[in-house]
């Protein structure tokens, strides 16, 4: 049983580089997300490169996604998405939560 | 200034709560409030270090640093922890004994306090960097919102302490004989926590790329997202025992193997001293 669980974790471990696809661009500019609308193919991971172009830092927070990644003012992150299953992913700038508000949606 | 009030108060939960259950974790120890208070300024200095290079951070390891630097900080805490417990097993119940009698047992004490500084240090760590990138950007915008930033920020700061004051006069309610019990069971489940965590930082680095499906989603009853009432004591609960509303495979195999090493180590150094009584 141990070895077997074993073998399933050394086999499933080192899959890297599944982001082969294009990063999608997104922009942070006061603080507002555009495209705020980002789509994303299911359960296929997705890497998203975000542009904060705004003075201050914020963060791309998104409990859905299991995302929380501050970026410093006018600097960029790979925020790397995992493949999700159908459906709609809320997101927001939690430092701007009012104005900076988006979503990710699979399909 | 509801938004700094909002941030500061939830940052401060998250650090509040786990300086409260060191606070309560060693009770009647010696030289504790040293080690908190070391632990703490540790913190806020490291945390202001971490905001400043936090541009560098993130570029380290191919655009992840930040995650990887976040699990590994959440890792130490939770070896830390699991290492006090540990020794809290073997050693607790003479100190709880002798504890008039300090003599070597203050020197021991010493050294699982130290743990304890880190865990606090690195608690305070990571939530202040966060206050503090979060401050200094609505300082650097600058004008009218810097007297709200320090009105909310204080408030938030204020509230955060409170409830954690709370959270520490609750533990101490809890009779001494079984403080420790409670304790070491609080601190059991907030390093499987952090280790729960962990492995998300790790998944969203691509250094960890198993069991990523989420296995249930009580996110309709209790999200943890810190958003409204309910959403904030969801996060309070993600602080103190890890509730994650959508957990996935790899984080419930930390969660579970994290209890099961520190139960097991802490039965294993516990084992003769038990027998000793016995006989």
């Amino acid at each position: 049983m141990r070895s077997v669980l074993l073998a399933v974790l050394i086999a499933a471990f080192p899959i890297s580089q599944l982001w082969a696809d294009e990063p999608i661009v997104v922009h942070l500019k006061n603080h507002k997300f555009s495209p705020s609308t980002i789509k994303v193919k299911a359960n296929k991971p997705s890497m998203i490169l975000l542009y904060n172009d705004d003075d201050g830092a914020d963060e791309f927070d998104s409990s859905s996604l299991k995302i929380e990644r501050v970026v410093p003012g006018h600097a960029k992150a790979n925020i790397r998405v995992r493949a999700l299953a159908p459906g709609k992913y809320p997101f927001m700038g939690e430092f701007h939560a009012a104005t900076a508000q988006g979503v990710v949606i699979a399909e | 200034m509801i938004a700094a009030l909002i941030i500061v108060f939830r940052e401060m939960i998250e650090a509040g709560l786990i300086v409260g259950i060191v606070l309560a974790a060693t009770t009647g120890v010696p030289g504790r409030e040293r080690a908190v208070v070391m632990g703490i300024l540790a913190g806020v200095l490291g945390a202001c270090l971490v905001a400043a290079f936090a541009g560098e951070l993130a570029g380290l390891f191919q655009g992840s640093g930040q995650e990887i630097f976040n699990a590994t900080i959440l890792l130490l805490a939770v070896a830390m922890l699991t290492w006090h417990n540990v020794w809290m097993a073997s050693h607790g119940r003479e100190m709880a004994r002798e504890l008039k009698a300090a003599g070597h047992q203050v020197k021991t004490g010493e050294r699982t306090l130290a743990a304890l500084s880190i865990v606090v240090g690195v608690a305070v760590l990571r939530e202040g960097s966060e206050v503090v990138l979060f401050l200094y950007g609505i300082a650097a915008q600058g004008g009218t919102s810097a007297a709200g930033m320090i009105a909310g920020g204080g408030l938030g700061l204020a509230a955060g302490a409170l409830v954690s004051a709370l959270m520490y006069a609750g533990l101490l309610k809890v009779p001494a004989g079984k403080l420790f019990q409670v304790t070491s069971g609080l601190i059991t489940l907030l390093a499987a926590g952090m280790a729960a965590q962990a492995v998300i930082f790790l998944q969203n680095a691509g250094w960890l790329e198993f069991f990523t499906n989420t296995v249930w989603d009580t996110s309709w009853l209790l999200p943890d997202d810190g958003q409204g009432t309910v959403g904030m004591f969801g996060k309070m609960l993600h602080t103190l025992v890890g509730y994650t509303a959508a957990p996935n495979g790899a984080q419930l195999i930390a969660y579970g193997v994290t209890i099961a090493l520190i139960l097991v180590l802490m039965r294993l150094v516990n084992a003769p001293a038990t027998k000793a009584r016995h006989a």
